[in-house]
């Protein structure tokens, strides 16, 4: 019995989310009184290797092959199943992501595994193994008990507050038999924005609805967003009407985020768009209607119109 | 083509959720049921791609008696035919066995479903299925157009979106903008009344997963106002009380 963390890297560096899965991980480890053995697929640097071990990993696996560079679900699910094989793992965990979840899902059917996705706590042992997941777009939780052998476990972002030491992780190389069959369906085009922060993956989110009233208003949100290094999101008719990429829509269809601090400028509040955003740590609503619905579930608001706040924001912000 | 599409019946996304039995039920008083939204995108995209192609769509649900308003609905947009397999689905891995179990008696070309459920949001039973066929599975899919034998998709990444090509058969999780809802017109409801619908009873019984109770979110404290007028005074506040910049 061992506990797995699959740490999934972005362009060479493991994922902060993954590094909260890599910390959860352990503390589970320690729980059930066995180590944490942290898994990267695909070329990474010692210096990114050696960060597994700092957030709790006791072993680092690594499968520095070339045709795993490229986030393969198929494939990753094969090569994390055949690590769970050889390390003994009943216990694996990720962090909830595009590529994380179809691998998991992969992987539940290869080991025949329950699997909680978004969960938000450390699992309860006092009676069978159970964990807390939220359900209904964050609406409720349900406590879920895992019956089978082998547990499958996706947290959510901010599950957990990570704690760096120094300690070092032996890493051990971790060649995994690639199935041609994994690599069956081609990939003929990428397109990913660059340099940005990921919406997913933000700490600090920016997002505006149709309140910007059209596309070429955006710079007054993306000013915001630069100075606070935030990433930006969006409300859904804003992503249908086309103003923004449908990557940055949030809500019940759209990606459900969970960071520190939301900022919704000019979105009413419908409670679709609340399910997807409402697990945020610190809710901020700038809304020129006092009567927004949005309101009733913000910490801080502003009654004003977002040309004259935003722009005020993002020049305090720089004088911070 | 002979599509399969999997809906799941769920809360309307409107729906305030409450417990019952001492927090262990949901509350289905007064909730009225849906397709999934995610599963309306499959749908949907499956009778596009029939009406362009030729071929079926059968729509299959796990699920009790009570979904079978979501079902006739389905085969209103233009499914047509149900499979209903009976049984309380609890556990994504009794789904997908079930669903499994279905597509391996009928070869389908492509099995459309949601990303996920907008209930438990587990998005995973298209995996597991591919896994049981030892086909590919791909979520979420933005875009889906089909040439000869070979499915041309879009997925969604984190940050943007990638194009792939892959043989049939495949699983594929939708999303949108695969294709615009369907609202049933007057026709279609009244030829769904003769649609088949049919009921089998479940395969296996494998549930990997149990609820044990719910919980609902605690309220958020009450929301502190700033005037516009010193909307400045937001910025010290989130560093200094909230401490989250
Ligand atoms: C106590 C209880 C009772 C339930 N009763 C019902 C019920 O009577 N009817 C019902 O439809 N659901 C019911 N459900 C919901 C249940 O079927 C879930 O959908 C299932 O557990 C999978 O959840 P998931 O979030 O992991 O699915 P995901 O992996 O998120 O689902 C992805 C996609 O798989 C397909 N899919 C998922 N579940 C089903 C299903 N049951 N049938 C066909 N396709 C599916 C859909 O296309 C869906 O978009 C019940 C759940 C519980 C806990
Ligand atoms: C099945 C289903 C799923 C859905 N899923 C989602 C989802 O995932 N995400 C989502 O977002 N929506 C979703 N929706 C849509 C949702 O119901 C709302 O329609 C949508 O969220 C409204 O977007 P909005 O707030 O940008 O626009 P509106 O509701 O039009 O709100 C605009 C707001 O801007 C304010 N405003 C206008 N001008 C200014 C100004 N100058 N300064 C300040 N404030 C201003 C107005 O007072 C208003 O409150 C879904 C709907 C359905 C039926």
């Amino acid at each position: 019995m061992s506990v797995l963390i699959f740490a999934e890297l972005e362009e060479g560096a493991i994922k902060k989310s993954s590094l909260e899965a890599i910390y959860y991980g352990s503390k589970v480890a320690e729980q059930t009184g066995t180590t944490a053995t942290a898994l990267v697929l695909g070329e990474g640097s010692a210096d990114e290797l050696a960060k597994a071990g700092r957030f709790g990993a006791a072993k680092v696996l690594h499968a520095s092959e070339t045709r795993l560079n490229e986030g393969n679900a198929l494939a990753y699910a094969s090569a994390v199943a055949e690590a769970v094989h050889q390390e003994g793992a009943t216990i694996i965990v990720l962090a909830k992501s595009s590529l994380a979840d179809s691998m998991a899902a992969r992987l539940a059917g290869k080991l025949k595994a329950g699997l909680a996705a978004n969960v938000i706590e450390l699992p309860d042992l006092s009676s069978g193994f159970r964990v807390k997941r939220s359900i209904f777009t964050g609406k409720a939780f349900a406590i879920t008990e895992l019956t089978a052998e082998k547990k499958i476990l996706t947290i959510k972002k901010n599950t957990i507050t990570p704690e760096e030491t120094d300690a070092v992780a032996p890493v051990e190389a971790f060649k995994p038999a690639l199935n041609d069959s994994d690599f069956t369906v081609k990939v003929t085009n990428v397109e990913k924005a660059t340099g940005d922060v990921l919406l997913p993956e933000a700490d600090l989110v920016v997002s505006a609805g149709r309140g910007l009233k059209g596309p070429e208003n955006w710079g007054i949100v993306e000013n915001l967003a630069k100075a606070l290094h935030a990433a930006t999101a969006c409300s859904k008719p804003v992503s249908d009407l086309d103003w923004r990429p449908h990557h940055e829509h949030v809500g019940q269809t759209g990606i459900k985020i969970s960071p520190n601090l939301y900022i919704a400028c000019g979105i009413s509040g419908a409670i679709q768009h609340l399910a997807g955003v409402n697990s945020s740590k610190v809710i901020v609503v700038i809304n020129k209607d006092s009567e927004a619905p949005f309101f009733k579930s913000a910490d801080y608001g502003i009654v004003g119109d977002v040309f004259d706040v935003l722009p005020r924001l993002t020049k305090a912000v720089k004088e911070l | 083509m002979k599509i399969l599409v999997c809906v799941t019946s769920v809360p309307d996304t409107i729906t305030k959720i409450t417990l019952t039995d001492n927090n262990t039920k949901l509350n289905k008083a007064g909730v009225q049921f849906i397709t999934g939204p995610y599963d309306d995108y499959a749908l949907s995209r499956a009778v596009e791609l029939k009406e362009q192609l030729g071929g079926t769509v059968t729509v299959l649900n796990v699920g009790e008696a009570d979904a079978e308003p979501v079902i006739r609905k389905c085969l209103a947009i233009g499914a047509d035919d149900a499979i209903r397999v009976n049984a309380e689905p609890t556990d994504a891995y009794f789904v997908a066995e079930q669903i499994a179990a279905i597509a391996k008696e009928n070869n389908y070309d492509l099995i459309l479903m949601g990303r996920e459920s907008i209930d438990y949001n587990g998005g995973q039973v298209h995996g597991i299925v591919g896994e049981m066929l030892g086909i590919p599975s791909i979520s979420p899919v933005m875009k889906l157009a089909i040439e000869g034998t070979t499915a041309k998709i879009t997925r969604e990444i984190e940050g943007g979106h990638e194009d792939l090509e892959a043989g049939l058969p495949l699983v594929l999780g939708c999303q949108e903008p695969i294709a615009e809802w369907k609202i049933p017109n007057m026709r279609g409801i009244m030829t769904a009344r003769t649609k088949k619908l049919t009921v089998v009873e479940p395969s296996g019984n494998d549930t990997l997963t149990q609820i044990s109770s719910y919980e609902l979110p605690p309220a958020r404290g009450a929301c502190k106002m700033i005037p516009a007028s010193e909307a400045e005074t937001l910025i010290k506040l989130l560093r200094t009380e909230a401490k989250v910049i």
